[in-house]
This record gives structure tokens, sequence and C-alpha cells, in this order.
């Protein structure tokens, strides 16, 4: 299977990443060599095989309905390229 | 001094041989003298580190007040740039977080922090753990210290280097698909990937959630044993921590080899493997029945499947971790764009290197509507298979022995064009991740070029201590562990 120039485009876009489109064909003829290579799956049987989604079958595990953290707003926002009175900034989303 | 193992430099810490801060100048004064050609840390804050030392020597000075001395006091440790550090940069080897510094400690941190260990740095690595060379860190590739224009493998190659090279007792590492025990493998140093749950991932930046597991690299299995003791543990903070009495990682250092069943999957001793690899793998092998072991051949069937599983899974969930990179909350933001939607798009296209775009595209492509049941729901039924071969096996056998990687250290741009052929370099060590299987990397010997073949040895779940026990009698009989790169000669 081989991604479409339009496929590829609707992947960058999904995940929020620029392509330049001088870089379409390089990163498309990429991907394909890797789609290749997982398309040897397709020839497994698997019939009546459950997915494994985790290595060890874990149960969640429940914790008392307590507070445990403290408010840190400050230090977690040291880091943050835009804020303003607690809040991020980004660009205008609502006219 | 720099070539002791922990355990040696415990004890002449504890008989006043020499104190803490003159053995992290030691390591400082080496870091200083090599980084420059190995590239192998990232970041180093002598002051913190000397400070810490301080510290460390009033605990063992017995000083009133101070914490109990243990096994790790005073000892500097080097850690992957992947674990978060307060107060200390963390950048994951990606432009994304090159200005990046934490408000919190990762669980690990703490636990050595609490042993009294020293924090010597923070190690180059793949920018996201995703790769298998250290060539894609934004920070520049990290050279193997036997042969300068050769690899150190990866992710974690900056944490072997630093180990390979003397310039670290100890360090940290991650493995998702191998990134501790190929680069151990390939710089000449022993590292162990534990059981999936053992170490918490609280502070260790995300790659594929339900794969990475933090661990030790050392100089042998018997540091390994050590390092374990202080990382492993359960972490509340870490919905997949195992609840475990704590064990003595070292308890079995003195096994008996005899009876001991050592499994020998066809598929790792097949065509594609180097001829000198399969050589020095089969003379460990040969050293074991020589101490009453007993091989057995053993088949992994599904092996040729794991690479193309893991490139489903680990992509699609590193896609989905990676979504938090957007540019708002940290790290690195584009500077010019027209609405919000170009802000996530040109501060991820910026900040991100080309193997993790590659890897983002691929995992939002085989999640994507349409794709997800051919290529996300086939691929995990798969890797039931492939934790089902083991299974099998270990009904026959008590250890797993093979060739950590089919090649030794390969030339600086050799597989880089290729992801392909990048990725092939895995084969050997994705399987045990892909089960949750704990695996180790001890060096074995060398290649006629001089560069150093590890033997990988795998084990059921939670038999760590076995797997370092076995590795550590090996040590006591052989010095392959013991080999400076003669480029950086002590």
């Amino acid at each position: 299977m081989s991604l479409t120039p339009d496929q590829l485009k609707r992947i960058a876009q999904l995940a929020r990443i620029d392509v330049p489109p001088g870089e379409m064909p390089f990163v498309a003829e990429r991907l394909n060599r890797v789609l290749g290579l997982i398309d040897q799956l397709q020839s497994v049987d698997t019939q009546g095989i459950e997915p494994m989604s985790h290595a060890l079958e874990l149960v969640q595990r429940l914790r008392p309905d307590e507070v445990t953290e403290t408010d840190r707003h400050e230090a977690f926002q040291q880091g943050a390229p835009a804020i303003e009175q607690g809040l991020y900034l980004v660009p205008k989303v609502i006219e | 001094m720099l070539n002791s193992t922990l355990s040696g430099l415990s004890a002449a810490l504890a008989a006043k041989q020499l104190s803490s801060v003159e053995l992290t100048r030691l390591c400082l004064d080496r870091i200083r003298g090599l980084n420059g050609r190995l590239n192998a840390f990232i970041t180093v804050d002598e002051e913190h580190s000397l400070k810490q030392a301080l510290v460390a020597d009033e605990r063992l000075a017995g000083k009133s007040g101070a914490a109990k001395a243990g096994a790790l006091t005073g000892i500097p440790i080097a850690h992957k740039d992947i674990f978060c550090t307060l107060g200390m940069r963390t950048t994951c080897g990606s432009r994304m977080l090159a200005g990046f510094t934490s408000p919190y400690d990762a669980h690990v941190i703490e636990r050595f922090g609490a042993a009294g260990a020293v924090m010597l740095g923070k190690t180059n690595m793949d920018e996201f753990a995703m790769g298998s060379s250290n060539e894609t860190s934004h920070f520049g590739p990290v050279r193997n210290p036997w042969d300068l224009e050769r690899v150190p493998g990866g992710s974690s190659g900056g944490s072997a280097v630093a180990v390979a090279a003397r310039m670290a007792p100890a360090a940290t590492g991650t493995d998702t698909g191998g990134s501790i025990r190929q680069p151990a493998a390939l710089s000449g140093v022993s590292g162990l990937k534990p059981t999936y749950g053992l170490v918490s991932r609280y502070g260790m930046i995300a790659f594929a959630s339900s794969l990475d597991q933090g661990g030790p690299i050392g100089k042998c299995a018997a540091d390994l044993a050590l390092l374990m003791n202080a990382m492993a543990g359960f972490d509340a903070r870490d919905s997949t921590s195992l609840e475990r009495p704590a064990e003595d990682y070292g308890r079995e250092l003195n096994m008996d080899l005899a009876g001991l069943r050592i499994g020998l999957p066809k598929e790792y001793f097949a065509a594609g493997v180097d001829a000198d690899v399969l050589a020095r793998v089969r003379e460990a092998v040969q050293w074991f029945e020589a101490q009453g072991a007993k091989a057995v051949e053993i088949t992994l069937p599904n092996t040729g499947l794991a690479v193309p599983v893991y490139y489903v899974l680990a992509p699609a969930e590193a896609s989905s971790n990676l979504s938090r990179f957007d540019g708002v909350r940290y790290g690195h933001r584009a500077k010019e764009y027209a609405d919000l939607a170009e802000m996530y798009r040109r501060t991820r296209a910026e900040g991100f290197g080309t193997e993790v775009k590659r890897r983002i595209l691929i995992g939002t492509y085989v999640l994507s509507h349409g794709y997800y049941d051919a290529y996300y729901l086939k691929a995990q039924k798969v890797r039931r298979l492939i934790a089902k071969d083991f299974a099998d096996a270990f009904a026959g056998c008590d250890l797993i022995m093979g060739p950590t990687s089919p090649s030794t250290a390969f030339p600086i741009g050799a597989k880089s064009d290729d992801p392909v052929q990048m990725y092939l370099n895995d084969i050997f060590t994705i399987p045990a991740p892909l089960a949750g299987l704990p695996g180790l990397s001890i060096p074995c010997g060398f290649d006629r070029k001089g560069l150093p073949v590890g033997l990988q040895i795998m084990g059921n779940y939670f038999s760590e201590a076995k797997m370092l026990g076995a590795a550590h009698r090996y040590q006591q009989a052989t010095d392959w562990h013991l080999r400076v790169p003669p480029e950086t000669a002590l």
C-alpha cells in the first residue's frame, strides 16, 4: 500500500505537522518504505487471536478520593511560551 | 579508580580512601577532557554535582542528622536526558525541549537522590528515544569510543558511552525496542531492560507507554543489580507500576550454573547475523556449557514479525503521546503564524526532527479511520503471538541467549538514509519489550575490527536476579567488561 499525495496531506493535517510542498515527495517515499515493512503483517493468520494492548494484563488501581496535589501552577507555567495572569495565551480562535 | 566496580567505589568511599567530592571531580575532569570528541553529555552542571557530593560526604561521615549511607551514597551517576530533573534542563534530545527545565524530578531521579547518589549530568540520546544510532539527537551524534567514526547505538547512546569511556561509573537509560541493550552491546558495556512495570515511568518522557521501561547501564552485572535495587519499586504515580515486595537483585550473583537450561533460538543464529558476532556469542554459550549449563535449541517462530509489529504500535502510541507538544504549555513555539492551527503545525514542524515526524505520521496513519483494524488491531494480535512464542519457549528453558544486535557498531551515516535498514537493526531487541519481558546485554568479546560484541540474556518475567547471576558468573571468568577503549585509555 502506497500513500497518495492527498493522503499524506491529510495525515500531516491530522498530526498538526507542516510538510512543505517541496519535501512531500521525500517524506512520502520514506513513509512508503516503512509501510512496505509493516504490510508484512497482512499475511499473518490471526483468526481467533485476542489483541494484546499491554505487556501485563493489569487491573487499574483505585485510590481514595482525596486531594493529593497542591496548586503549583506558577512552577508549571514557568516554561510556557506565553502566559498572562495564570492563563496560557494562544492566537485568537473566536472572532 | 575509574575502572572500579560500584562495590569497589563504595568500599573506597566507606574506607575514606577517597571522598565523593574527589570521585565526582575525577569524573567531571574526564567528561571535560572527552566530551568534545564523544558528545555523550548534553548538560553538565559541575557546581550542582559537587554540591550533591558534599552532602554525600557528610552522610558517609555519619554526620548527625544526615541519612544513613548506602551502597550508592556518593557515587556519581549520569542520567539519560529523558528523565525529568528539577533544576537541570531536560531536553529529550529535541529542539522542542532544548530550553525546558522540569518543575519536578522523575521517580528514578528521586530514588537515586534518596540513595545519596550524585547526579553527574544528562546524557545525549536519539530525539525522544527514537533511534538506534544516536544520530537523530538535536544536539548532534554521540561517537563510539571504540571507533570515533562509528555510532554507539541508541537511543541511550550517551549513557552507554559515558560508561564505556569511564566518564561515569554508571548511568540510567530507557528501553522501548532495545534502547538500553543495543547501545550497551555496540559500546561494550552492560545494560538491563527490566520486566515492564518494575521501574516507574513517572517523569520519564513518554515515547510508547506500553513498552517504555527505564533501566540501568553499567560496567558489569553486579553493578546493574545495585542500580536496580535503587531504581525499581512501586510508585502510585505510574498507573502501570507493579506493587511487589522489594527484592535484592543481587541475591543470585553466586548462582550455580550446573543444570541451567539455556535456550538458543534458532531464529537468532541465522543468516544475516555477522559471522564474528555469532562466533563470540557461541563461545560465550560454550563457556556456560563448560560450567554445567545445558544448551537447548528453541524456536521463537514469529521473530521476523516483531519489527513490523513494533513499527505499528510504537509510532501509534508516540503519535498520541507527542500530541502534548503543541507550543502552548511548554517547549518550543514557532515565531510566525497567522492563527492557532498554523501555530501548532509550524511549532511541531520546527520543534521535531525528521525521524520523530516520520513516526508521528506513521502513527497517525495506522490509527486513522479505515486503517485502524488493518494495522493497529492486527499488530496487537501479532504482538500476542510473539508473547506466546516466549511463553512456549520458557516451558523448556530457564534463560534465552543470543546476539543483542546482528552487527557490531556501524559507521555514522551508514543507515541514516534508509529507515527500514535502521529499524531492522533492532530485530533481536524488539521482541522482549513487546512481551514485557526483561533483557540484558553484556560484553562477550570483539569482532575482527576491534568492536565490542554483546551477548543478550533474556529471562521470564521477574527473573532479573537469575539473569544478572548468570552474567556475573561469566564476568568473574572473563574480562571483556573491564576493557577500556584505547582511544579513551585511563
